[in-house]
């Protein structure tokens, strides 16, 4: 080593040293572009005339500025009522899951309560081993809830992992004012309702969200459960219209139409279906490093 | 699939920690049903959800039954004809068992190569980025796929790489000139496709435990480094990488526990036609099988075979990960 390398304080000044910080930056910005580029252009696609798309190499913003797509989207019946229960199975299905798992995950945080290992141990073996597909579709065919919204939320109702997440959760709070609750003459519901739940909205917060999401992208559920179209979500609509396997010409035959943008309308059914997840985006990322890293937190 | 939450270790003595106030055991049914009063809300909260485990988890458990026999709907589960291992002797040596297992594998050993390192090597670099803001932009910006549906980013992939318009296909095609190749249609690029969208969706999320493990290490330790004249590379080397092994090694043994599952949604949503062939995985033939053509037995005894390979996996891999001092999923 140079005598005058040694004299050096930071040994960041090295040629190397900088030549890896430029190259660092120039690759995780080009990671950054390569993950919302994609997102940017069907932005762009969806208000570009047909011409444009299908003409134009790449571009963020369109020559000329269009809103037919969403024009024809919002006014055929499909997309409306897709859109419509989507909507409608996101906040039902997200306020019964999160019922379920708070009210379940409360007493599995009760190490004193009898039978608790044995109920946690059912939740934990469905996370290795599960009945799978199609008993699982059976189940929900025998129940009656095929072709109904229901067969959207309730086989979903909880996720073994939240679930846990949440009762490690409960553990952690403290147990004193749970102690001086039930001194003062409550019941473990009033505990639960008027002195752990107050306590739990940051996690309700995250979970809420989770849940949304979880039910806002489902796919499987309405593929499995749902065939009829009049009952699809956005996800159907969205998978008939542009996937590689599509079906197309099934789904445009039902739009009650003569002429409409093709192409754009796929750009602009990516778009509505993503529009609400990067809407709530910002608070999803305020949360979810909380829900990843509690997860890992000990008993 | 790498950033499950990782839950604690469940102790099935837990029992014993009961208050000391609570009533000592002389006859059982009768402190049962002192017990059962006792907790008694607490009991009415957990039934909901004990009602959800035991209809939509355990009850098609019980339904695995028809995989030994040939379930007639009309008969239903216990009327249906039991005809012992038929339908897995169907599998083994029908023709589609060898194509199966090959490409789900196959998809398998990719993931490995290709996904597993990259939420390492992007969590290391942005360890190093320096400038803040931009840290915080590259993460804000990096793990917003990862709440993207399956079907968002097929549609993406179409609209990107599809023959008419797709700009990334153009582009290749302006590059290399020839005929216009239909990538998402093609057999050939069905696998390639699949792993440049799980990088695309996966990689960001995977970085924020890597991140985690990296934000722990002791400052300390760098500076007594640096004091003793280590370099930036071998800060790297000493410190940095030894600090983020642990992770890696649950997070290799975590992912090698579901080495047979390959996520449905995206595969069955980028399976034509034309790849058939190569895109065909247990979790997509199940569906096809079952559903499609309404083998609820065979279907069944296939989603079982997969089933039961996915728990030898994840107990074995627990197992390695225990015997390597790591904290298991048990």
């Amino acid at each position: 080593m140079k005598p005058i390398m040694k004299q050096r304080v930071r040994y960041y000044d090295s040629v190397g040293s900088r030549v890896f910080d430029v190259l660092n930056v120039v690759v995780l910005t080009a990671l950054a572009l390569v993950t919302v580029l994609p997102l940017l252009y069907v932005l762009a696609g969806s208000f570009a005339t047909e011409s444009e798309i299908s003409s134009r190499p790449f571009f963020l913003w369109p020559h000329k500025f269009v809103t037919d797509t969403y024009h024809y989207i919002f006014s055929t019946d499909t997309f409306v009522r897709a859109l419509l229960t989507t909507v409608g199975v996101t906040a039902v299905g997200t306020v019964i899951q999160l019922l379920l798992t708070l009210t379940m995950a409360y007493p599995l945080a009760k190490r004193f309560l009898p039978g608790r290992a044995l109920v946690l141990n059912l939740v934990i073996f469905t996370l290795v081993f599960s009945g799978g597909m199609i008993p699982t579709y059976l189940v929900v065919r025998d129940l009656g809830l095929l072709d109904s919204y229901w067969a959207l939320m309730l086989p979903l109702a909880i996720n073994p992992f939240y679930l846990i997440v949440v009762k490690s959760f409960f553990q952690e709070l403290p147990e004193a004012l749970e102690e001086a609750a039930r001194i003062d003459g409550c019941n473990e519901l009033n505990v639960f309702l008027r002195i752990v739940l107050p306590l739990s909205k940051p996690i309700i917060a995250t979970f809420s969200l989770f849940y949304a999401v979880g039910i806002w992208n489902d796919y499987m559920s309405p593929l499995l459960y749902i065939d009829d179209s009049k009952k699809w979500t956005l996800q159907m609509i969205v998978r008939q219209l542009t996937a590689a396997n599509a079906d197309s010409a099934n789904v445009l035959q039902q739009l009650e139409t003569v002429t409409f943008p093709e192409q754009g309308l796929k750009f602009a059914v990516v778009v509505v279906a993503t529009l609400p997840i990067l809407f709530f985006y910002p608070f999803l990322q305020k949360h979810f490093a909380k829900g990843v890293l509690i997860g890992s937190v000990k008993e | 699939m790498a950033t499950d939450l990782v839950p604690e270790v469940v102790q099935p003595a837990a029992d014993s920690s009961r208050p000391a106030s609570a009533p000592r055991r002389r006859r059982r049914t009768k402190s049962l049903g002192r017990d059962l009063w006792r907790y008694r809300w607490l009991y009415l909260l957990l039934l909901p959800g004990l009602v959800y485990f035991v209809v939509f988890k355990y009850l098609p458990m019980y339904g695995l039954t028809i995989a030994f026999k040939d379930y007639v709907p009309f008969l239903g589960y216990s009327g249906s004809e039991w005809v012992g291992l038929k339908h897995f002797q169907e599998l083994f040596t029908g023709p589609d068992f060898g194509r199966l297992m090959f490409n789900t594998l196959l998809l398998a050993v990719l993931t490995i190569v290709f996904v597993f390192p990259a939420p390492i090597v992007v969590a290391l670099l942005l360890n190093e980025l320096r400038i803040n803001v931009l840290k915080r932009s590259v993460q804000s910006l990096v793990y917003i796929p990862h709440f993207l549906s399956w079907t968002i980013v097929a549609s993406l992939t179409y609209l990107l790489f599809s023959v008419d318009f797709g700009v990334i296909a153009n582009w290749i095609h302006g590059l290399v000139g020839g005929q216009k190749t239909d990538y998402v249609a093609q057999a050939d690029w069905f696998r390639p496709l699949i792993v440049l969208q799980l990088l695309w969706k996966q990689t960001g999320w995977g970085t924020i435990i890597y991140l985690a493990a990296l934000a722990g290490v002791d400052s300390q330790l760098y500076e007594a480094a640096r004091v003793d004249g280590a370099g930036r590379w071998r800060q790297f080397w000493h410190i940095t990488l030894p600090a983020i092994r642990p992770t890696i090694v649950v997070m290799a043994i975590l992912t090698s526990g579901h080495l047979m599952d390959s996520g449905f949604e995206q595969i069955w949503l980028m399976t034509t036609s034309l790849n058939r062939d190569v895109a065909d995985v247990f979790d997509t033939f199940v569906y096809y099988i079952g559903i499609t053509q309404g083998s609820f037995s065979y279907a069944t005894a296939v989603g079982l075979f997969k089933g039961l390979i996915g728990v030898v996996l994840i107990f074995g891999s627990n197992f390695l990960a225990k015997r390597m001092g790591q904290r298991g999923l048990f």
